[in-house]
């Protein structure tokens, strides 16, 4: 459904990604693993539009969308949850929503997403008209989650879902990717709590220094012994 | 109290409505765009000659001069964006307002090319209305009036439209917006030209009461500027607040002593305020 | 003998030798473009490190007409009446200036508030048109040849004067560049928490810095107004002046010591070629020209001319700023 194919990006000068390909089937969980600076979120960022890749080809379901600007990226129904939340602080929950749904194919659904986005986030139908910034991490991600969910899309993007968030709450937002996979979306996680991504997704890549090291099964990375020694702890 | 004095400070409050206009203008330009536009006086001063040479040299009806102006306006707005702001979005600060300064000195300059320095006046003459022995202009009354209902046409815009909740969107996080199928340059070009239109709107009800000549803008500029700053740059509700507080002053200070004088008040009371909340009186 | 030198000594020599056999015309331009250049140096003092004003105009104004009305109506004479008028200048500074830094006003809000400030002084003048003629503005009392009210029929003694103080403008700006405050301003210009933090005095450094500036721009004004003797407040202050006298030193290069003459060299050639281009026809077109050139330079050539000329040896300024930034807080 998604693929990218010797994908280079970067900033200035400075090249963060090094011929980078993969592919996502519909209906999967993918993982991107690996440590800080690796290239994690560059890689969300190009795949979203936000960043121009230099080298190397996109499509998704067979279009090619490699250089699209993230506005354009959007209706196509790839829609991204950013590195720490960025929700907009001073908005309500309903209107960080309702932003989500900017695009005109979600405007024309908006009422009956929210509703499926509250059902799945009751505590964020609780607090719908407080401001955004106030809500604890927890509630702001789910708040994040729902903006992204608010357009429809067919994959959602994640970076750090469970970043500064407590222990019980990373385990309520994974549980939450659980439930949203079951509701037909394709999803691709990057993470660093390697341990709890693992347990949610099919397959995953590793990525260290903008260039994939390992793929598999969530099942062969688990077993894998660099991945359990260097990321694992074991 | 004195009448003259309460009519003086009506006067005073009349005249914020317009200038709250303005400041919501220039609060929103900033807020969104990160830009101060220096030249925004004088774009209503373009909108007054708009009004004039409509009205008074082509004599089209008086509504559908206003209605041309604010589009026109709203033209240059989105003008003034493309070609000045646009290429210095990424420059330093100062650059962006160097370059709206520059285009101050060039609209007041062809302003004075093309309609010399004469005073005109659109020559309509509303009547003074007297009220408990107290005399108000008509003129200003509408202008108030016309001011509320532009602002809280601006506040609905904001609050209930896609457009509008993706213009407060953008003003506090520029770069994610994108995500959201938000087009960042096509809001700072919807966002222009609402600047622009304000200032057509304001250039209207201005005609209404003043002569236009090419440096107008110099009169109320500095004072938009004061009123922005004290509400707190980019703070829409804090302008439109500081406008009023800033036309009281400068109406009750042009009773007891000179309209000149009254600025020299305005702005010290201004400056001592900067010294309390120099962020701006609302901001918290 | 190095190139320097051999420049210098050259200069010196033009200098010398341009009354002698320049046309009254030329030295009116001269004299001008040396006044105005003194004047955007000491703007430039500020400047350069990022605290930008625009309401210069207002000391340069108090400047002009504070020594004029008291010769006129006292008698007093600009020896006394320019310290005078200087004193105000840095008063005025203060004033503003002082609650400005301490409660950190900075960046756009400090643009405004100096730009509100330079139009207030405007008002204010023209306010007082009992005294000061108003909009109308006013001559000062002509008494011919003078020393005592500072007045000279003869350009060469007011080119002499504009010399002089030119190149005092430069040493000053040359002795601050050299002393351990240039440092210690780029510092808070760059970072005023971590300025502070290294144990910079930084409300000392930026007011001495402002009071300086505003000395200068005021003593430029003054000797403006000695040397036109008509004043009007529109040419001596407002935002109109305050936005030329930053324009000009930005367009000339403000990092460098000759950046802001070379700016009053280039406007004042600018503008007078374009008034005797358009005659008095079209008045407004050369002025309307000059806009577009000013918004043109800024968008192309942001560091000035002098900064893009020194570009292209070596690069000392940061690409795409004409001031580092506004001190921002």
């Amino acid at each position: 459904m998604l693929s990218l194919s010797s994908v280079s990006a970067g900033y200035g000068s400075f090249q963060a990604l090094f011929g980078v390909s993969l592919d996502i089937a519909r209906g999967e969980a993918v993982g991107v693993i690996g440590p800080n600076g690796a290239g994690k979120t560059t890689l969300m960022r190009v795949i979203s539009g936000m960043l121009p890749l230099s080298q190397g080809s996109m499509t998704f379901e067979g279009e090619a969308i490699g250089g699209l600007p993230a506005h354009h990226i959007i209706e196509h129904g790839i829609a991204h949850v950013p590195e720490n939340r960025r929700l907009f602080a001073k908005l309500s929950v309903e209107e960080n929503l309702r932003v989500g749904a900017f695009i005109p194919s979600a405007r024309a659904r908006f009422a009956e997403q929210l509703d499926w986005v509250y059902s799945l986030f009751p505590k964020l139908k609780d607090r719908r008209t407080q401001a955004a910034g106030t809500m604890s991490g927890g509630e702001q991600q789910m708040c994040a989650i729902g903006r992204a969910l608010m357009s429809k899309p067919k994959v959602l993007l994640m970076d750090e879902p469970s970043a500064g968030l407590a222990p019980i709450v990373v385990q309520q937002v994974f549980d939450l990717v659980r439930k949203i996979r079951g509701e037909g979306l394709t999803v691709l996680i990057v993470e660093q709590n390697v341990q709890q991504v693992l347990d949610v997704v099919d397959r995953a890549y590793l990525l260290e220094v903008g260039a994939i090291k390992l793929s598999g099964t969530a099942a062969e990375l688990k077993g894998n012994s660099f991945i359990r020694e260097s990321y694992l702890g074991l | 109290m004195d009448l003259y004095l309460l009519e003086a400070i009506i006067n005073g409050i009349l005249l914020g409505g317009v200038l709250a206009l303005l400041a919501l203008g220039l609060n929103l330009i900033f807020g969104v765009i990160d830009v101060v536009w220096i030249s925004y006086a004088d774009i209503v001063m373009c909108g007054m000659y708009g009004v004039y040479f409509l009205y008074a040299q082509y004599h089209l009806p008086l509504p559908l001069a206003f209605l041309l102006a604010i589009l026109g306006s709203a033209c240059l707005g989105v003008l003034v964006h493309k070609l000045i702001i646009a290429p210095v979005l990424n420059a330093a600060p100062l650059n962006q307002l160097l370059a709206t300064g520059g285009l101050l000195f060039f609209l007041q300059s062809f302003a004075t090319l093309l309609f010399g320095t004469d005073f005109r006046n659109i020559g309509v003459r509303l009547p003074v209305l007297e009220v408990a022995s107290m005399y108000l202009s008509f003129a200003r009354l509408i202008a108030f009036g016309v001011a509320l209902v532009g602002a809280f046409a601006l506040y609905f815009f904001l609050k209930k439209t896609y457009v509008g909740t993706a213009i407060r969107a953008i003003a506090q996080d520029r770069e994610i917006v994108g995500l959201m199928g938000i087009d960042q340059r096509r809001i700072y070009l919807v966002v222009s030209a609402i600047g622009g239109a304000l200032a057509g709107l304001a250039a209207c009800l201005l005609a209404l009461q003043y002569d236009v000549h090419p440096f107008i803008g110099n009169t109320f500029g500095p004072v938009i500027f004061m009123i922005c700053v004290l509400g707190g740059l980019g703070n829409m509700l804090g302008g439109f607040f500081a406008a009023f507080i800033i036309s009281l002053i400068i109406a009750i200070g042009g009773y007891y002593w000179s309209t000149e004088l009254s600025y020299v008040l305005a702005f010290t009371f201004f400056i001592v305020l900067m010294f309390i909340r120099p962020r701006g009186l609302f901001t918290p | 003998m190095n190139i320097n030198r051999i420049l210098i000594l050259i200069g010196l020599a033009l200098l010398v030798a341009l009354p002698f056999v320049a046309a009254a015309y030329f030295m009116h331009l001269v004299i001008q473009i040396l006044i105005w250049a003194f004047i955007y140096t000491a703007w430039s003092l500020m400047g350069r490190f990022g605290f930008v004003s625009f309401g210069h105009g207002a000391f340069m104004g108090l400047g002009a007409y504070i020594p004029a009305l008291m010769w006129t109506f006292w008698g007093v004479t600009p020896w006394i009446g320019i310290p005078i008028a200087v004193a105000a200048a840095v008063l005025l500074a203060v004033i503003v200036g002082y609650p400005c830094f301490a409660r950190r006003v900075v960046g756009h809000y400090f643009a405004l508030v100096t730009l509100a400030l330079s139009q207030v002084v405007l008002l204010s003048l023209t306010a007082a048109r009992d005294i000061t003629g108003g909009s109308l503005g006013f001559t000062q009392k002509a008494v011919g040849h003078s020393w005592y009210a500072l007045q000279f029929p003869e350009k060469t003694y007011f080119y002499g004067i504009a010399v002089v103080l030119w190149l005092a403008g430069l040493v000053i700006w040359q002795r601050i560049d050299r002393s351990i405050s240039r440092e210690a301003l780029e510092a808070i210009g760059e970072d005023e928490d971590a300025a502070a933090a290294v144990g910079i005095d930084v409300m000392y450094q930026k007011m001495r810095i402002t009071m300086i500036s505003a000395a200068l721009t005021a003593l430029g004004g003054a000797i403006y107004g000695q040397y036109f003797m008509y004043l009007n407040p529109e040419t001596v202050s407002g935002i109109t002046v305050s936005l030329q006298i930053v324009f000009a030193a930005i367009a000339g290069g403000v990092y460098a010591m000759f950046g802001p003459s070379v700016g009053a060299l280039l406007t004042l050639a600018l503008t007078e070629g374009l008034r005797v281009w358009f005659g008095t026809e079209f008045i407004g077109a050369a002025n309307t020209i000059y806009g577009i050139l000013l918004v043109l330079c800024i968008i192309f050539m942001p560091q000035g001319v002098v900064g893009a000329l020194q570009g292209l040896k070596f690069r000392r300024t940061p690409q795409g700023k004409s001031v580092r930034r506004i001190s921002e807080a």
